[in-house]
């Protein structure tokens, strides 16, 4: 859907081979890179999502600093027991318990891990694959491509949703792999059309023919030519996608048939809290608000990044 | 305009064999459709083998694809794995989907364009960055929270609605899961044509139009809006898939029995008949959407016509 917008964009941005991470001075050569992250530090949209998601990152990898509860072990005296009226920050009982008397608090911070791991992953494998589609329809054209692009209308023909779940039923044990597997199968077409339309605006600049005429190889015109000069609609697409396959996780396992049970994961933590919702809401809604605010850092990044290398927008 | 036409469908040709075939091969070739049918207990052998040879399980997966294209143009879609035809199930559960996305996009056009113009030419000011962040915010929260939530206030705590849809499904029950089901694409449609609105904004033919004196409603209308469509209208014809498919969530929450429901219990039920049925009626649906896309590009913008 926000395909049709950036690939135009790509074609305003400034055409100097810019390897990323370049020398941020601030004199009039700035690459593009360097310019964004110049613009960037001062984005207030940036600097909130940073903040999110570096906390997030925390719970992935440290959830012993946020919470000391154990987010498996529950003790049934407390089973849907709401939030107390008196505030315990950060105490085992903060956001309540859960149908098996387990920390809500404990099982949020580590549910991060499963549903962080979901959405980076896919987010990786889905920009390799997709980006190699891409590349090579855009680069070689004709025949190739019109296959190619032709794969990618099949894949794009089956709605997202209903085909991760196909894919998901036609195994008979789920975990994490298959998850990322299922997403994976047609997550990986938008990526493609993006970077399909992007290498093809980028094969057209002077400083390609140039590297063709002194003889570059093919490979080589590919990747230091080519790729990091098509790379910023991909960047920005796979950002806001992020965002997307973690709510897709959470989805799956609300229509249960995501990640279960022995799993800490947001997604199972909803699909036990919908049979609870009228009794004890706070079960469903605590892990909901982790999944809306994950996802909404990633798509407040992914703007900023779009309006960071875009400098038509300003 | 014909030879356009024309090309655009002889194109679909090939997606959709495509399409069909990988829904055939991911729903019968992995997975025992006969296992699954007789659920924990084991089947007996010789009903196992006639079941297989009356669906064809016992052919190559190409040909089993090629006798079941024969009978679909034929109308016949096969019998539900419980005797009844997939047609019936089909004839009580499309009309049901249908009410609830045709909704949900008339949702979509007007809330989403009427915000997207109002927000695209006042860019920056107060409306348009309050607007900004409520879609934001919107497209965030995923549709089965959303869902849950407008279920359990309106219909249990405040009890404004009935928090479960009647199986007839009557247009003034769905308004809500219509809503819900269209939120996350509304803000799309509102960013797309704001963005749209803001750039065409400041282009000539806008100038010239003012120039000559038209009313400000004549210009937004008739020049600008029409020349920032195209964009939304791409994002609609592919959201009719994702509608369909986010049916699924929002059928189930409030128990409608339409498509969604009905290929919920397809899938979890390993009931193959149905989902390949229901699945290539949606592939269907969602080709014919793009190709209508097409033709309104054509109808918005000439050039592509005479392309």
């Amino acid at each position: 859907m926000t395909e049709t917008l950036n690939v135009p964009a790509s074609a305003s941005m400034e055409p100097q081979p810019a390897p990323p991470g370049a020398d941020a001075k601030p004199a009039k050569g700035r690459s593009l890179w360097s310019d964004a992250w110049h613009d960037l530090r001062r984005n207030p949209l940036f600097l909130i999502s940073a903040v999110l998601i570096v906390v997030l990152l925390a719970m992935v990898a440290f959830p012993g600093w946020f919470t000391s509860a154990s987010p498996t072990v529950g003790d049934l005296t407390h089973h849907y027991q709401g939030k107390p009226n008196y505030g315990h920050f950060f105490a085992e009982d903060w956001f309540g318990y859960d149908t098996q008397g387990r920390s809500v608090w404990a099982r949020m911070v580590h549910g991060a891990r499963a549903s962080v791991l979901v959405g980076v992953l896919v987010t990786l494998f889905v920009t390799i694959l997709g980006g190699l589609v891409g590349l090579v329809a855009g680069y070689f054209g004709g025949w190739l491509d019109s296959v190619l692009s032709r794969i990618t209308d099949i894949f794009q023909g089956i709605p997202f949703l209903l085909g991760a779940m196909v894919v998901l039923t036609t195994f008979t044990k789920s975990n994490l792999w298959v998850v990322i597997a299922a997403l994976l199968f047609l997550g990986w077409t938008q990526i493609a059309r993006v970077a399909r339309g992007s290498v093809i605006t980028v094969k057209q600049s002077d400083y390609v023919q140039a590297a063709k005429s002194l003889g570059a190889s093919t490979v080589r015109i590919m990747f230091r030519h080519i790729v990091p000069n098509a790379l910023a609609p991909v960047v920005v697409v796979a950002t806001t996608a992020l965002g997307g396959y973690i709510a897709a996780e959470a989805t799956l396992s609300y229509l249960g048939i995501g990640l279960a049970a022995p799993t800490v994961s947001w997604g199972v933590d909803v699909s036990n809290g919908k049979d609870a919702l009228r009794t004890a809401p706070h079960i469903l809604i605590s892990p909901a608000v982790m999944v809306s605010l994950t996802v909404l850092a990633f798509i407040m990044l992914g703007d900023a990044v779009r309006n960071a290398l875009d400098p038509k927008s300003r | 305009m014909g030879r356009y036409v024309i090309r655009r469908l002889l194109q679909m040709i090939p997606v959709f064999i495509g399409t069909t075939f990988l829904i055939f091969v991911m729903v019968y070739a992995v997975g025992d459709p006969v296992n699954a049918m007789f659920g924990e207990r084991a089947p007996d052998p010789a009903t196992a083998e006639q079941l297989r040879a009356e669906f064809n399980l016992d052919k190559p997966v190409w040909q089993q694809y090629v006798l079941y294209m024969g009978k679909i143009f034929s109308g016949d879609f096969g019998n539900a794995f419980n005797g009844r035809p997939v047609t019936e199930l089909m004839a009580t559960a499309f009309p049901i989907t249908i009410r609830l996305t045709l909704l949900a996009v008339v949702f979509e056009i007007i809330v989403g364009i009427v915000l997207g113009v109002i927000t695209g030419l006042r860019r920056g000011r107060p409306v348009d960055s309050g607007v900004l962040m409520m879609t934001l915010v919107v497209i965030s929260v995923p549709t089965f929270v959303t869902g849950t939530l407008a279920q359990y206030l309106l219909g249990v705590k405040w009890g404004w609605i009935a928090p479960a849809v009647s199986p007839a499904a009557p247009a003034g029950e769905l308004l809500l899961p219509a809503l819900v089901l269209a939120l996350v694409s509304l803000a799309y449609v509102t960013r797309l044509t704001r963005t749209s609105i803001a750039e065409n904004a400041r282009a000539d033919y806008v100038r010239t139009a003012v120039a000559k004196g038209l009313s400000r409603g004549r210009v937004t209308v008739r020049h600008l809006l029409r020349n920032s469509l195209i964009p939304v209208v791409t994002f609609l014809g592919t959201d009719v898939g994702n509608l369909m498919a986010g049916a699924l969530v929002t059928e189930r929450i409030f128990n409608i029995q339409g498509v969604g429901f009905q290929l919920w219990q397809g899938i979890v039920r390993q009931n193959s008949p149905t989902v390949v049925g229901f699945v290539t009626i949606l592939v269907i649906v969602f080709l014919l959407a793009n190709l209508l896309v097409d033709l309104l590009y054509a109808v918005l913008d000439p050039r592509i016509r005479y392309a």
